[in-house]
């Protein structure tokens, strides 16, 4: 029998996933849940704990929260309640956090991955989250309170991703899925998204090894190299059989810089929180009204949406893809349909134009998301028929459209403005034709010799002469009947 | 002279706002030396709105206008109640100098009742206590006999009433400090229903159990203070989303109460004596009387000292040094080498806490812990329920519960602050309500027990004894009313 190798380990994987919810205010009293204001201005006898002061649920927290939990597909409890979990650090004001630990709003759910696997969620509950503690600042420790009491969730869930690439593809859909449902911007740079990992590996028809959790990943990038990195540590450790070297049971942190993790130091997250049930907050009824309200303020999911598109509006799964990456985009591609709900094929049309043509422009301007352009939807349905109705050629749309995106404007007087209305006299197209074929009878006599082919020699420099405006069908027609007029 | 004899003078002219307040601070200079009530006396503040209160009565009369139901009332303020601009210390050296950032729901109700608040009184700190022993400013005494304890822990606002410095204060009663206090001062003291007013500003001990409460003089000013006070509050989860109950009429005829079953012996001669001669006077008044057992009552001191310590172990966490409050001294300017921030949160809280309320942070986080939750804290809420059950049943048979207000009548200072136990008994009586979050109010009873009165050999003999009814939840206003029926029995 041959020793075990890296390929034979079988990886756990295992997420916690903070994500902050987008609400005005904040969990428990009204301060304005925003980021990036001057430090300690968000805040409130509430949130900073102030002696006598008591904490009230925003509503819309727990509306969002809700959300979330149908977005993924949760078991909604119909009460659930908040409890407190004691522990002393300086960016905690109240000493305790207001959590659920005994009875979360949601449990069950899960995502399914690309492969087919389903990452089945444990639970997700409802917290505030804590100041922010400075501690670069020279002999002092500073303390900043205004996300103290930022509405979050915790998603928790099983242990059922056996890569680091798994679990980067679940956060991928679980970002998706949250900001399409309007719960969180799940933004990692601005801390509105963070994530824990719980790392072991095993050999196969072997019980788990022992379990590793990893703090402080800052992006999705942070997140697989870390997943990565405990993986090969715990395997060449078990592998070494050096008992110095054998994983325990404890939190690491990821070092950004080497790529690696290391124990965190002190035993600050080993303590007894001593839960129980916070008697300040009454319990947290889901009543069904609510949910069904939630349920409908639901908008469909991305994958939903990819599926829809293909099979009801014959879009390319490609396009479709591209089309359901972002929300905003998504609705701008069902605007855009809408508006052109007259045309057959409006909605291929539309998933081309916007994927090929105005991604491209909008990502030529550097900064910014379609939905920051003057671009509307109506805008967009007019230029593709003014294109399919001949009145605009594809190059003049272009130029329309770049028009539209950087700077706005009104659809018709544009076209007039810039001189992009295509050319429908025949007289001038003919025009146009003959002059191309003057010097070339060559090209004239192979097509005659039945090489319809070799027109397109002809077809640039019309196309040319008219700046685009001509329709390329028309110019054929023509030439070909230029030239068989013409022939013996 | 009562809160609402006090603003008729006012509305009558007999006195200005001004002339009432100034009385009100001197008779404080002069006696509260040796009382002790007040921890902090606002003069410049009582002055100033005392004259913009007489400057408004002459437009309110203009006008034709009512003023305010407690219009020019001087009042006093437990010194746990935040009131923004001024010192709110909880009688805890944690909180010396500290000026809350905010206004209590309950503070900022009497002054738009027009009331004069002239500073906050004493207690124990944090309102752990039965004595008023507990505070770091030193104890408060007895109007009725200077070497005994006003009761605890709203000490010094029953003090001040019953020293006749103002005729209306409020304290807060998580397991007895209101009702207590009133009955040893020979004052009246009214623990609401669990959240018929906002514990907003109220600063926590045990939050499940806290309700702010008013002392009065008698029983008509709770009935007025409970329709100022109570009402929904958004700023308070726990708050009744029901407006404040409009005072009620009860006649004691046919009305069914039930007589608190006690162990043989638990009261006080003195004690046994009021209390008898009240329930006879009830009878004679037409009650019917019924015994009235709680089979789980046994369970409430433990029960009560198990959750009420394990919320104060919670509760008290953020005086930590932190945002505000006491830091110890080693920490103020630059953490000592060797320092941390866990031994900065140890050796603040060393400084910060008295001998009791370090004790019940302990008590607190032990029945907390993991191993020992269940055990302590987990049983103890099933005890609270099964109590809350025994109530229920009770109140299918009667309208009221009676007992005394306490065992034993006010003891002497120090008598029991060497053994904590005896001072944890001394709430047997009033623990039960707490738990089950009942309304209950304490009325004065020792005028009717004549025989008390004559034998004049002991002093103690002299001391006030208070009754108290204990009602179904909701029913404040109802069981007040019977308590009022009750007071103008006695002479």
């Amino acid at each position: 029998m041959s020793a075990p190798t890296e390929t034979t380990w079988v990886p756990v994987i295992g997420l916690e996933v903070h994500c902050q919810l987008k609400t005005a205010s904040k969990i428990f009293c009204g301060c304005a849940n925003r980021f990036g204001a001057p430090p300690n201005t968000l805040t409130c006898p509430v949130c900073t704990g102030q002696p006598g002061a008591l904490p009230v649920l925003n509503d819309t927290a727990l509306d969002l929260a809700l959300r979330a939990g149908l977005a993924l597909d949760c078991e909604l409890a119909s009460v659930s309640r908040f409890d407190r979990k004691n522990y002393f650090y300086c960016d905690l004001p109240k000493g305790y956090q207001i959590t659920q630990y005994e009875v979360p709003f949601a449990s069950g759910g899960g995502i399914e991955l690309a492969n087919g696997k389903h990452i089945r969620l444990t639970r997700i509950h409802m917290e505030e989250d804590a100041g922010k503690a400075i501690h670069d600042r020279g002999t002092h420790t500073l303390v900043d309170l205004n996300r103290a009491g930022v509405p979050l969730i915790e998603i928790v869930t099983e242990a059922d991703m056996q890569s680091a690439a798994e679990a980067f593809e679940f956060l991928g859909l679980l970002k998706e899925r949250l900001r399409f449902a309007g719960v969180s911007d799940c933004d990692m740079e601005k801390g509105s998204l963070r994530c824990d990992v719980n790392v072991s590996v095993h050999l196969p028809d072997e019980p788990w090894r022992t379990k590793v959790e990893v703090k402080n990943l800052n992006s999705f990038r942070h997140v697989r190299t870390a997943i990565e990195h405990e993986i090969a540590r715990q395997i060449s450790a078990y592998e070494s059989e050096d008992p110095s070297r054998q994983p325990v049971q404890e939190t690491r942190l990821f070092d950004v810089d080497s790529g690696t993790t290391r124990p965190m130091r002190g035993k600050e997250d080993e303590g007894d929180y001593r839960y129980f049930p916070d008697p300040d907050l009454v319990p947290v009824s889901a009543s069904r009204e609510r949910l069904e309200e939630q349920r409908r303020l639901l908008p469909e999911l991305p994958a939903q949406r990819r599926e829809r598109y293909v099979s009801e509006w014959r879009v390319g799964a490609r396009e479709a893809a591209i089309l359901t990456a972002d929300r905003p985009l998504a609705d701008f591609f069902e605007a855009t349909v809408r508006a052109l709900a007259e045309n057959e094929g409006g909605a291929q049309a539309a998933a081309k134009w916007l994927t090929n043509d105005v991604l491209r422009i909008v990502g030529e301007q550097g900064t910014g998301s379609l939905s920051d352009m003057p671009l509307t939807p109506g805008q967009l349905a007019r230029v593709i028929s003014l294109v399919e109705g001949g009145e605009l050629q594809r190059k003049g749309a272009q130029c329309l459209l770049a028009r539209l995106i950087t700077e706005g404007g009104e659809v018709d007087s544009l076209v007039v403005e810039l001189g992009l209305a295509a050319v429908t006299d025949d007289g001038q197209l003919r025009a146009w034709c003959l002059a191309a074929l003057a010097g070339r009878e060559s090209v004239a006599a192979q097509v005659r010799a039945g090489n319809e082919k070799a027109i397109g020699a002809l077809m640039g420099p019309v196309m040319g002469s008219s700046g685009g405006r001509a329709d390329p069908a028309r110019v054929r027609a023509l030439l070909l009947e230029l030239i068989r007029e013409d022939g013996p | 002279m009562d809160a609402r004899t006090l603003r008729e003078q006012i509305l009558r002219g007999e006195a200005t706002v001004l002339e009432t307040v100034r009385s009100a601070l001197a008779d404080i200079d002069r006696r509260d030396g040796e009382v002790h009530a007040f921890l902090t006396v606002e003069k410049d503040y009582a002055l100033e709105r005392a004259a913009a209160l007489d400057r408004e009565l002459v437009e309110l009369k203009a006008q034709g206008a009512v003023p305010p139901p407690l219009f020019g009332v001087p009042v006093a303020i437990k010194a746990n109640l935040a009131w923004q601009g001024f010192e709110t210390n909880c009688a805890s050296r944690t909180l010396e100098n500290w000026r809350a950032p905010y206004t209590a729901t309950a503070v900022r109700r009497l002054v738009d009742a027009g009331a004069v608040p002239l500073g906050t009184t004493n207690m124990d700190e944090f309102a752990m206590g039965s004595s008023t022993e507990n505070s770091c400013h030193g104890p408060t005494r007895n109007p009725r006999d200077l070497t005994r304890i006003p009761g605890g822990s709203s000490g010094g606002s029953a003090a001040a009433v019953a020293a006749g410095f103002v005729p209306l204060a409020l304290g807060s009663d998580t397991g007895g400090s209101v009702r207590q206090p009133a009955a040893l001062c020979g004052v009246a003291g009214f623990k609401p229903t669990y959240g018929r007013i906002s514990r907003y500003g109220l600063v926590a001990f045990g939050s499940s159990l806290d309700q702010v409460s008013p002392i009065a003089t008698n029983v008509g000013d709770l009935e007025l203070a409970l329709a100022i006070l109570a009402g929904v509050d958004e700023r308070d989860a726990t708050c009744l989303r029901e407006p404040a109950p409009r005072p009620q009429s009860v006649g004691l005829a046919g009305l069914r109460l039930g007589v608190l079953e006690m162990a043989p012996n638990s009261l006080e001669a003195g004690v046994e004596a009021a209390y008898n001669a009240a329930a006879a006077a009830l009878e004679a008044a037409g009650a019917v009387l019924k015994p009235i057992a709680l089979p789980h009552g046994d369970l409430a001191i433990p029960t009560y000292y198990v959750l009420a310590t394990a919320e104060a172990s919670s509760n008290l966490a953020r005086y930590d040094g932190v945002r505000y409050g006491l830091r110890a001294k080693q920490y103020r300017d630059q953490a000592p080498a060797g320092g941390s921030l866990q031994e900065m949160f140890a050796a603040t809280r060393r400084a910060a806490f008295g001998a009791e309320v370090k004790r019940r942070i302990l008590l607190g986080t032990f029945v907390l812990s993991h191993g020992y939750q269940d055990a302590w804290y987990g049983r103890a809420s099933r005890a609270r329920r099964l109590l809350a059950q025994d109530y229920a049943a009770a109140f299918e048979q009667v309208d009221a519960i009676i007992s005394p207000t306490s065992p034993c009548v006010a003891f002497p200072l120090g008598a029991r602050t060497a053994d904590p136990l005896s001072m944890y008994l001394a709430d047997t009586l009033t623990v039960p309500a707490s738990l089950a979050g009942l309304p209950a109010v304490s009325v004065p009873c020792h005028a009717l027990a004549e025989e008390r009165n004559g034998s004049g050999q002991d002093r103690q003999a002299e001391l006030p004894v208070g009754l108290q009814f204990v009602g179904p939840a909701g029913e404040d206003a109802r069981l007040l009313a019977m308590a009022r029926a009750f007071e103008e029995l006695a002479p």
